[in-house]
């Protein structure tokens, strides 16, 4: 019989060491689909390091995918630590993208110093205001969070279409249903030139760190902690659950739709319903391996925008399908998850065997 | 002090169960430590100890929940010879006829009692269900033992006295031999509690056994024949019953002597709070309080009696901030309250002292140090510009640590780490080291050991002395006797007019508990004098 036995204090080897080694371990346990798919292992590998950090363009890429990876995982990042769960960043994300556009496709106009504070600010907003709607429901009548958040996504993703058909569509687009293109003053501009990487990912990183900063050293940190933690307690000791909920879904809410700013101001340049590969739900697994740390965030981001951008190069160059990119993301969460539960507790094996 | 190992029957013929050199480590933990205990047929045998002295571990391993790592039990079979009992095989200790009662009943509240004593008893598939046979058990059962239920009723309308009858029917209707029953009077009323000892007494008679897990030392008293005192997971006495008294098991228990509390005259002051004629409905008597009038003066305790589950709740509910009457008012110092918040309670003066301390008193995940500061983080004291002064946090955190001995490995260690005991002093340094005028105490000793259950009582009554107000929500019989100037009694949500502890008969406040006796609750509490808080 196994049994598990809570361990009473895991030590910081188990709490860093654990996402690391579930990392190193999906990867290697790739192997084994590649195997299957009659792949030369040992190229395989090779090709996916070149393909994302062989040279300055294909890092360039890995740090352009990771962008809006760090903010949708700061986003589920901060919720998860409220026990709010946000599933529907990728909506929150969309309609981010959409307040961008409105924006910033020409209806103002002014310097960058204006326009991009503009953009980002509406994104967010935007993004906020989608979360709030849904954290009322719950603190209210308590309407389960993962069902509203998540069917909001379709719900987004529908009348973005529409918009995107409608008052939103391009004249100059020839039938296809996208926006106008973001003026030149609102573009988040290349951090190197003729790369594709550009001012989001500072974004990005300044709020990573802007976030562990909140979150530890603030008043308003210390009760979304402790909400997070024992929603009773902190309600006994005084602590408005109702306010600090909808603190932390204006901050999630907010952080996903800048990733939609930083991807239609920054990568794209125009709104598409194909804006995102489903960054949204990937930022729940950045967030979970990063064991919703924000700075966890920003080292877990780059993991899985590595593994995209690699498994793709690879896939490209030798002919398997790149939806092993997701296999090894999907992979090294499982592997993250059994880690944190072996983190919690021992395992036993008792050779007895048990009547009954 | 007759505390040494004397165990009178050394190898009689009627020795039913036997633990020999148990020893079960987890860890660096010794929970149980070469622990040697008998019982005999027809024998009530007291387990006493503090919270952590390794009781239930014990009770674990006779029910195969655990297996020891040293050590053997053995059980007397029914033909007389005996046979170790194999380890970690639940089913082998309920074969070998060893009944448990559960301190939370393990009862399906929507199925009648016959239902639930016959459960698991008769095969799933069949067509037809003949219970003539279980029944006609159960009424020999019930007549020679005295435990009376209307078996027929679904157990959510019984009341806790008769679940708990049903509970031991159901270990008889299986054939126990040797029942084991944890904390069995917690929920109970004392006129309950006496007439389940009246039971198993009548029960022990007729040949059956009993473990009784206890920290009740009355009550361990008044109803076993042989007491067995752990501490730190090693046997530290055992003795007959007509030996023992009750300093001596307590300083046995604790492993020091224990002061005693003591309640000196003082004349209260001005009422701080003033309920009148409240009413919260929440549709069930539980839950709801109606009409409740009473006052709480400075230099007061005013004690709360009841059985668990008669508005206590809503009431706590009430004076910590966290729900507003629907009728009535509420004044503290004069001052009508229109603005319930427990934020505003807290910062007003108000110590409050949560019922579930591991619930609603502390979060496990943060430091002792953010514990301790979690009413007061937004107070200027802690904080600049919404910037969190950790050092402010920390040495307040030292303070409280040293000034009511938390025994912790420092500010920055994980509350969930700490033990009941040091939770309970955690929430004692974080409310009362601010001076407050009210304190509401909600069962603040309950689950703690001797040694902490003064320290609890020690601290309510310094805050007493230095003119708080106290209301003191119990199921302690003996806490609320011992500290309280006044008390009300609580049932069905209605409360009582205060009565002077000195003038209570006990069981008349038994009878008012179980609602027998007519709850007078037009008037507020009578206002008292100076010759009513007389020490006892």
């Amino acid at each position: 019989m196994i049994r598990f036995e809570p361990r009473s204090n895991p030590g910081p080897i188990f709490v860093y060491g654990v996402p690391v080694f579930a990392a190193i371990i999906a990867i290697l346990l790739a192997a084994i689909p590649l195997a299957l798919a009659g792949a030369p292992i040992l190229k395989a590998y090779g090709l996916m390091i070149t393909g994302a950090f062989g040279s300055i363009f294909s890092t360039s890429e890995m740090l352009t995918r990771a962008t809006p990876l760090i903010l949708t995982g700061l986003a589920a990042a901060i919720a998860f630590r409220a026990k709010l769960w946000n599933i529907g960043a990728e909506g929150q994300l969309y309609m981010g993208a959409m307040a961008a556009v409105v924006v910033g496709s020409g209806v103002i106009d002014g310097p960058s110093w204006v326009m991009i504070p503009a953009v980002m600010i509406a994104g967010a907003i935007a993004g906020a205001l989608m979360l709030i709607g849904p954290t009322l429901l719950k603190t209210r009548l308590g309407v389960d969070e993962v069902v509203t958040t998540l069917l909001l996504n379709f719900i987004v993703l529908l009348f973005v279409q529409m918009m995107l058909e409608g008052p939103l569509k391009d004249p100059m687009s020839m039938g296809w249903p996208q926006s106008e293109p973001i003026i030149d003053s609102a573009i988040l501009p290349p951090l190197l030139e003729r790369m594709r990487v550009h001012l989001g990912l500072i974004i990005a990183l300044v709020s990573a760190a802007a976030l562990a900063v909140f979150v530890k050293r603030t008043v308003w940190g210390f009760e979304i902690r402790a909400v997070g933690e024992n929603a009773a307690a902190a309600k006994f000791s005084g602590i408005s659950v109702t306010k600090t909920m909808i603190l932390v879904a204006a901050l999630s809410g907010g952080l996903a739709g800048l990733a939609g700013v930083s991807e239609v101001a920054g990568t794209r340049g125009y709104l598409a319903t194909d804006l995102s590969p489903g960054y949204g739900y990937a930022g729940i697994v950045v967030a979970m391996l990063a064991r919703l740390s924000p700075v966890g965030v920003i080292i877990s981001a780059l993991f899985v925008a590595s593994v995209f951008v690699g498994a793709d190069s690879m896939s490209r160059a030798i002919g398997v399908s790149s939806y092993l990119a997701d296999l090894i993301v999907a992979m090294s969460l499982l592997c993250v998850l059994i880690g944190g539960f072996l983190t919690r507790f021992k395992v036993r094996f008792d050779r007895k065997k048990t009547a009954g | 002090m007759s505390s040494a190992a004397h165990s009178s029957h050394e190898t009689s013929p009627d020795l039913l169960l036997e633990l020999a050199g148990i020893t079960k480590k987890f860890g660096p933990l010794i929970a149980n430590d070469a622990i040697d205990l008998k019982v005999h047929k027809g024998e009530i045998v007291a387990l006493l100890g503090e919270n952590g002295a390794g009781k239930t571990t014990l009770m674990n391993i006779l029910f195969g929940h655990y297996v020891a790592d040293e050590g053997q039990v053995t059980v007397a079979n029914r033909d007389g010879g005996i046979s170790a009992l194999e380890p970690g095989a639940p089913q082998a200790a309920l074969d070998a006829g060893i009944g448990m009662v559960h301190q939370h009943f393990t009862l399906a509240e929507n199925l009648s009692g016959l239902d639930n004593i016959v459960l698991g008893t008769e095969p799933i598939f069949r067509l037809k269900r003949d219970r003539t046979k279980a029944r006609a058990k159960l009424d020999q059962l019930m007549s020679g033992s005295g435990l009376n239920v209307d078996l027929d009723q679904p157990v959510h309308k019984l009341t806790v006295g008769e679940k708990q009858r049903v509970e031991i029917l159901k270990a008889l209707y299986r054939d126990a031999r040797l029942l084991v029953l944890d904390e069995p009077t917690a929920v109970l009323t004392p006129q309950e509690a006496d007439s389940l000892f009246a039971t198993l007494r009548q029960l022990a008679a007729t040949g059956l056994s009993v473990i009784i897990i206890a920290h009740k030392l009355a009550e361990v008293l008044a109803v076993s024949h042989r007491i067995a005192v752990l501490r730190g997971g090693k046997k530290v006495g055992e003795m007959q019953t007509s030996d023992a008294d009750h300093r001596s098991i307590a300083e046995m228990m604790v492993g020091r002597e224990v002061p005693a509390s003591r309640r000196t005259e003082r004349a209260p002051g001005a009422p701080v709070l003033h309920l009148s004629g409240v009413t919260i409905d929440r549709g069930d008597d539980r839950r709801s309080l109606h009409g409740v009038s009473l006052t709480a003066h400075e230099g007061e305790i005013l004690g709360i009696a009841g059985v668990s589950g008669n508005g206590q709740a809503a009431l706590a509910q009430l004076i910590a901030g966290l729900s507003k009457p629907d009728h009535g008012s509420v004044e503290i110092f004069g001052d009508v309250i229109t603005r319930f918040d427990a934020h505003t309670f807290a910062q007003n003066g108000i110590a409050r002292i949560p019922e579930d301390r591991h619930h609603d008193g502390m979060v496990g995940s943060m430091t002792v140090a953010e514990n301790i500061a979690i009413e007061d983080v937004r107070s200027k004291e802690y904080q600049k510009f919404g910037f969190l002064d950790f050092a402010a946090i920390r040495k307040r955190a030292e303070h409280a640590i040293k000034d009511y001995d938390v025994r912790c490995p420092g500010p920055d260690a994980q509350a969930r780490l700490l033990s009941g005991g040091n939770i309970q002093k955690l929430i004692l340094a974080r409310v009362l080291e601010k001076s407050p005028k009210l304190i509401l105490a909600n069962q603040p000793s309950r689950g703690l050991d001797v040694g902490a259950q003064s320290e609890v009582h020690r601290r309510l009554l310094e805050a007493r002395e230095n003119g708080a107000a106290v209301i003191l929500i119990s199921e302690d019989l003996d806490e609320l006797l011992t500290i309280s100037d006044q008390i009300c009694v609580i049932h069905a949500g209605h409360v009582s007019s205060a009565i002077a502890t000195a003038a209570i008969d006990r069981s008349e406040l038994g009878l008012m508990m179980a609602g027998q006796s007519k709850i007078d609750a037009q008037h507020a509490a009578t206002i008292p004098t100076a010759d009513q808080g007389e020490t006892r």
